[in-house]
């Protein structure tokens, strides 16, 4: 009998600690100003894809994360905190970039996100660093050309889970079905086995894939318009001005051009001269 | 938390139900294949004895991911085209299979072979001693671990959300991303499986209490 009552003063007392725990942390994390922090440690923690060819990839020979959100993100780190500033990388993905962001494990987001009016509920935008556009993605000789092609019950739209194309191919096509899968490269997968017709993202996303599995091509053009924006807790104006005012400079210096050209120069079917600034 | 029941009801109701009709087709299959592997186990030959050993060891030691991915993305590549639902469910009932299989052949070895002795002087066949003898007890002192086991199952079904199979977790990521509410999304979908779960757990012991009664 004693041995009960320990052990269930025992789990009482362990889950009082966890909710103190996390009260604690959601708590410090408003009041702290993230910027001054960094500052202080010269290192910023962004959130980035690691799944996405082109905006941020694993690189599995020497397990370093590129692409051209990694390259921007360590381009801003150093306007907003000097040349020792150094950026370090959290792989995220559509569905664990916001409750990460929340927790405080990341400073800011840089993966893909479109600038949405649901999501500056939740988050603060920096101005947009990218202009990408929603598209979807068939097998070569498909019957589908466009996305009104897709707009039938027969047909299967593949996205991913917590992407906003997903939400928006819905308008497009409210009559086919649609499967979310939890991953750019699973979404894919899925593709590549028939389970779907066509997979729908932004265009940029999308001509990385098509660049590396030549069977598939990007079709019908974009039909929307997605800016990318680096997304920071609410409160964190510090911070996002200071990424703002970075993104400026570095557009000014043409390295935002470099940056574009380095990534999107070669990618066929996509002039990277219309996005560049 | 009553928010989200209010706004994502449908998906949630769907979600609900494309679990339950996953859990109860694998748990239907996987005993009948996990007994008739079972079974095959104890027969008094090497080979039908090879061949369930393989099945079970193989399928118990793969990840069910893995296998639920093999359904989902090679077969269609190169045979036949199976949705996520089918492709999570047979996954999960060859999964969990190979755990029953071990089951219940505990249960049957446990049986005193004095009796198997018994019945066999007695005149009765290899599969009659089975069926009338062995097996009928061999459930009965398996039960609560082929309880764990049905749990157990039930709550693996999640595995369906990663092939798009539109049961309940894979609503529960599509809620939490698109309310933007992770945990009440996820405390909601954590009560539906309790609400699939406890009944089950309940009348398992139910069960378990019943034949304990009629003698032992």
């Amino acid at each position: 009998m004693k041995v009960k009552q320990w052990r269930f003063g025992l789990l009482t007392t362990l889950l009082m600690l966890i909710m103190v725990v996390s009260g604690c942390g959601s708590r410090s994390l408003a009041t702290k100003n993230i910027l001054k922090e960094d500052q202080k440690t010269q290192a910023i923690t962004w959130g980035v894809k690691a799944d996405t060819r082109l905006f941020g990839l694993m690189d599995v020979k020497d397990n370093q994360i590129k692409g051209f959100e990694i390259d921007l993100a360590k381009a801003l780190t150093k306007e907003m905190l000097g040349k020792n500033g150094q950026a370090k990388f959290i792989q995220v993905n559509s569905q664990t970039r916001m409750p990460l962001l929340k927790n405080g494990n990341i400073d800011a987001i840089i993966a893909t996100m479109t600038i949405t009016p649901e999501r500056e509920k939740q988050v603060d935008f920096s101005r947009s660093y990218f202009d990408a556009g929603q598209a979807i993605l068939v097998k070569n000789g498909s019957p589908i050309k466009n996305v009104a092609d897709l707009n039938q019950k027969k047909a299967t739209v593949l996205g991913v889970v917590g992407s906003n194309s997903v939400q928006t191919i819905k308008k497009f096509a409210p009559k086919a079905k649609l499967m979310q899968l939890s991953d750019y490269s699973q979404a894919l997968t899925a593709l590549k086995s028939g389970q779907g017709d066509a997979l729908t993202t932004d265009n940029g996303i999308l001509y990385g894939m098509a660049a590396e599995n030549p069977g598939y091509s990007v079709v019908g053009g974009t039909f929307t318009k997605e800016p990318y924006g680096v997304a920071v807790n609410k409160n964190q104006t510090d911070f996002r001005n200071a990424v703002n005012v970075a993104l400026t400079k570095i557009e000014k210096s043409g390295d935002y051009n470099r940056l574009l050209k380095k990534w999107f120069g070669h990618v066929k079917g996509f002039n990277y001269k219309e996005v560049q600034r | 938390m009553i928010n989200i029941f209010q706004n994502y009801g449908s998906q949630l109701w769907q979600g609900f139900w494309q679990t339950i009709i996953c859990s109860i087709i694998s748990l239907f299959f996987a005993l009948i294949i996990g007994s008739g592997f079972a079974i095959l186990e104890t027969v008094p030959n090497k080979w039908t004895h090879l061949i369930a050993r393989m099945y079970i060891e193989l399928f118990r030691n793969i990840p069910l991911l893995v296998i639920t991915m093999f359904f989902y993305v090679v077969i269609p590549m190169y045979f036949v085209k199976i949705s996520g639902f089918a492709a999570g469910t047979i996954g999960l009932t060859i999964y969990s299979s190979a755990f029953i299989a071990e089951t219940v052949r505990s249960g049957i070895q446990s049986v005193d072979v004095g009796q198997i002795e018994g019945a066999r002087a007695n005149g009765l066949t290899f599969w009659q001693t089975m069926v009338h003898i062995v097996l009928p007890q061999a459930f009965r002192y398996v039960l609560p671990p082929l309880g764990n086991q049905f749990i157990n199952l039930v709550k693996n079904s999640s595995v369906l959300a990663f092939v798009a199979g539109f049961d309940l977790m894979y609503q529960g990521n599509v809620i939490a991303s698109d309310s933007l509410q992770s945990m009440n999304a996820y405390l909601c979908v954590g009560l539906l499986y309790l609400v699939i779960t406890l009944p089950l757990s309940y009348y398992m012991r139910y069960l378990e209490r019943r034949t304990l009664k009629g003698g032992a």
